[in-house]
């Protein structure tokens, strides 16, 4: 069925305004009439018409253009077209400075009005789509949706609503998997910035030269393979958020770079010589000490204190396990009706195996054994058997010859292992090894391990 | 009793009446009855525009429709127009009695051709499907194809094909085999 748009006619002339409602009657749309400029309003203050066809000459009372500032008033939302008898330049400009949202010389061939109902009605309803997705995604990360009861936590979340509606620059420090990027959102989602874009970017996934085009964009030939022009990230935040996450593993030269947007807040595409200048809140993150990496010359310090102006500092969840129980509860929740299994809780033995583990994945990792947990499980509860392979993993159960080596050659070594087993699919080897894809990401690098 | 009346405003040719009775016959199992011609009503000619005013007609046409016309078709040859729009190929009311349709620009000489009798018949079979459509409720169809697509040039009026979709179709069935107040 299709959506039923209410439009009004605004005409003295009662020919005028009812043979224009016949004909957009035939079309399907519920249209009302009105004589003059106060049976307009008086009709649009119960009903929220989509557009308003208003002529510009009536006698008596209020003329075209006043009807249609007063309209404006009453329902901003309402596209105006006026309706005029002869066209002159002087009054199509006024009428669409007034905020007209076109203007119609009559007669006009009936293409003509046709063509411009379904293009303003197409807008409307993309509009409308948009404020309903935003409305969706920024009740997906409200602060009620980070759940805890740990007194850390409390005091967190407390500070993302005091720091919202600033523009000052945020970094989050906290283990992979404790959940960042949520926090981050939620700063975005609370603040005046919420129905701007919040971008979001994994400074670990890409290569310098890469990171470089994906955060300031490049102009056409710059490197092989650019063929247009492409925003960079910085400039689709523009009036948003944009969160670097894992900012620590940044190359000296973007370091450099980024030091200027923060300053500045203007930077140069690659390849360009044109400045762009943006508006965005940075929010960064990163699982590193980025002090010791300042000391060790690793970091910018000058960065680090631009970066560093609000801190927030998550704890893992091994620090907080009173919220387990409740995070638990929660993803069981979730997850079981997002993949349609009956499966209504834990039993008291499993969650004490959850308390007891000690989480180096954090929240992500919990949320994945979870998932684990119920993909194999036939119970209408999840059963400590359900995360015995939990268990022996911490107690590194099996017989194993572990050689005599350095235990980063350990873990090159597993990160291999693991990644030939799944075919070289980082976000299953990831998921295997219980940390977040972009630490993996990291390792990589580190041990240059080919994938 | 459920009928269908059929008047031409001025003079149009009887052979282009017989194919619009024979249209509503085929499409509508309501009895067709003819009244006698109307004239043009006076002032219903607008000289500035050299067009009739498609709204004076149509009320002519309700004027004239026995008190037990269910439905009233006016033919006219008159070109129609309505102020805000530079001509109607026909025009009609949306679950009403009362319907007019054109033949100004169904002709191909208006657009500087010569005269086909054909292409004249189709399109005004066309039209007269599609306004009668309008008075039993129906809306313009998203479906191109349909009878009851938004013709607004003749181009549109040649593209569509002479039936109702499936959804159209069913909504007309409904309405005659259900008593004329009672609507879907």
């Amino acid at each position: 069925m299709k959506k039923v748009w209410p439009i009004l006619v605004v005409d003295d002339e009662e020919v005028m305004s009812e043979s224009m409602a016949a004909w957009l009657r035939e079309d399907g749309y519920r249209v009302d009439t009105a004589p003059n400029g106060q049976g307009a309003l008086e009709l649009a203050k119960s009903t929220d018409y989509a557009i308003c066809f208003i002529d510009l000459k009536m006698p008596g009372g209020m003329d075209g253009i006043e009807t249609m500032m007063e309209m404006r008033r009453v329902r901003p939302d309402s596209s105006i077209i006026i309706i005029t008898a002869y066209a002159t330049v002087d009054t199509a400009i006024q009428a669409m400075k007034e905020g007209a949202q076109e203007y119609i010389v009559k007669p006009c061939h009936p293409q003509e009005i046709s063509m411009l109902v379904s293009r303003i009605l197409k807008l409307k309803k993309l509009q409308s789509e948009n404020v309903i997705l935003r409305k969706k995604i920024s009740r997906q990360y409200k602060h009620h949706d980070i759940i805890t009861k740990n007194p850390r936590m409390q005091e967190i979340l407390g500070l993302t609503q005091e720091i919202a509606s600033l523009r000052s620059t945020v970094l989050i420090r906290g283990e992979s998997g404790t959940g960042k990027e949520l926090v981050a959102r939620a700063i975005h989602y609370s603040g005046a910035r919420a129905d701007k874009p919040f971008v979001s970017v994994s400074c670990a996934a890409l290569t310098e030269t890469l990171l470089e085009s994906e955060l300031f964009g490049h102009e056409k030939g710059s490197f092989t393979g650019a063929d247009g022009q492409t925003k960079g990230k910085f400039e689709l935040a523009d009036g948003g958020t944009i969160f670097l996450d894992e900012i620590g593993d940044i190359s000296p030269k973007l370091q450099a770079d980024l030091l200027r947007v923060l300053q500045e807040r203007r930077f140069y595409r690659v390849g360009g010589t044109n400045e762009v200048s943006v508006d965005v809140r940075v929010i960064a993150a990163t699982n590193k000490n980025l002090p010791e990496e300042v000391k060790e010359g690793r970091f910018r310090d000058d960065l680090y204190y631009r970066l560093n102006v609000i801190e927030i500092h998550i704890p893992p969840l091994r620090e907080r396990r009173e919220d387990i129980p409740l995070l638990a509860e929660h993803f069981v929740q979730r997850i079981a009706s997002e993949l349609g299994k009956d499966i209504s809780g834990i039993s008291a033995d499993a969650l004490k195996i959850l308390i007891d583990h000690d989480w180096p994945g954090n929240v992500r990792e919990l949320e994945n054994v979870i998932e684990r947990a119920i993909v194999t499980s036939h119970n209408g509860t999840l059963e400590d058997g359900d995360f015995a392979w939990l268990t022996q993993r911490n107690k590194g159960g099996q017989s194993w010859d572990v050689p005599d080596v350095p235990l980063s050659e350990l873990e090159r070594r597993a990160i291999i292992a693991v990644l030939e087993r799944k075919q070289g699919n980082v976000k299953e080897a990831a998921l295997a090894l219980g940390i977040d894809r972009s630490t993996l990401y990291d390792k990589l690098k580190r041990y240059d391990i080919a994938h | 009793m459920n009928a269908v009346y059929l008047v031409a405003i001025g003079s149009v040719a009887n052979p282009v009446l017989d194919w619009v009775e024979a249209t509503i016959a085929e499409w509508c199992p309501w009895p067709v009855w003819r009244v006698p011609p109307l004239a043009f009503p006076p002032d219903s000619f607008d000289m500035k525009r050299g067009q009739y005013k498609s709204v004076d007609i149509m009320k002519a046409v309700a004027r004239c429709a026995p008190p037990e016309a269910t439905r009233i078709l006016g033919v006219t040859e008159g070109d129609l127009a309505i102020p805000t729009l530079t001509f109607v190929f026909g025009q009609a009311q949306l679950d009403g009695a009362v319907a007019v349709v054109s033949l100004a620009r169904l002709r191909q000489e208006f657009y500087g051709l010569p005269a086909d009798e054909n292409v004249l018949r189709e399109r005004l079979v066309k039209e007269v499907l599609h306004e009668l459509g309008h008075t039993f409720g129906l809306t313009h169809c998203a479906e191109p194809k349909c009878v009851m697509s938004l013709a607004t040039h003749i181009g549109l009026v040649d593209s569509k094909e002479l039936r109702y979709c499936g959804h159209c179709g069913a909504h007309l069935v409904h309405r005659f085999t259900t008593p004329d107040g009672e609507k879907s």
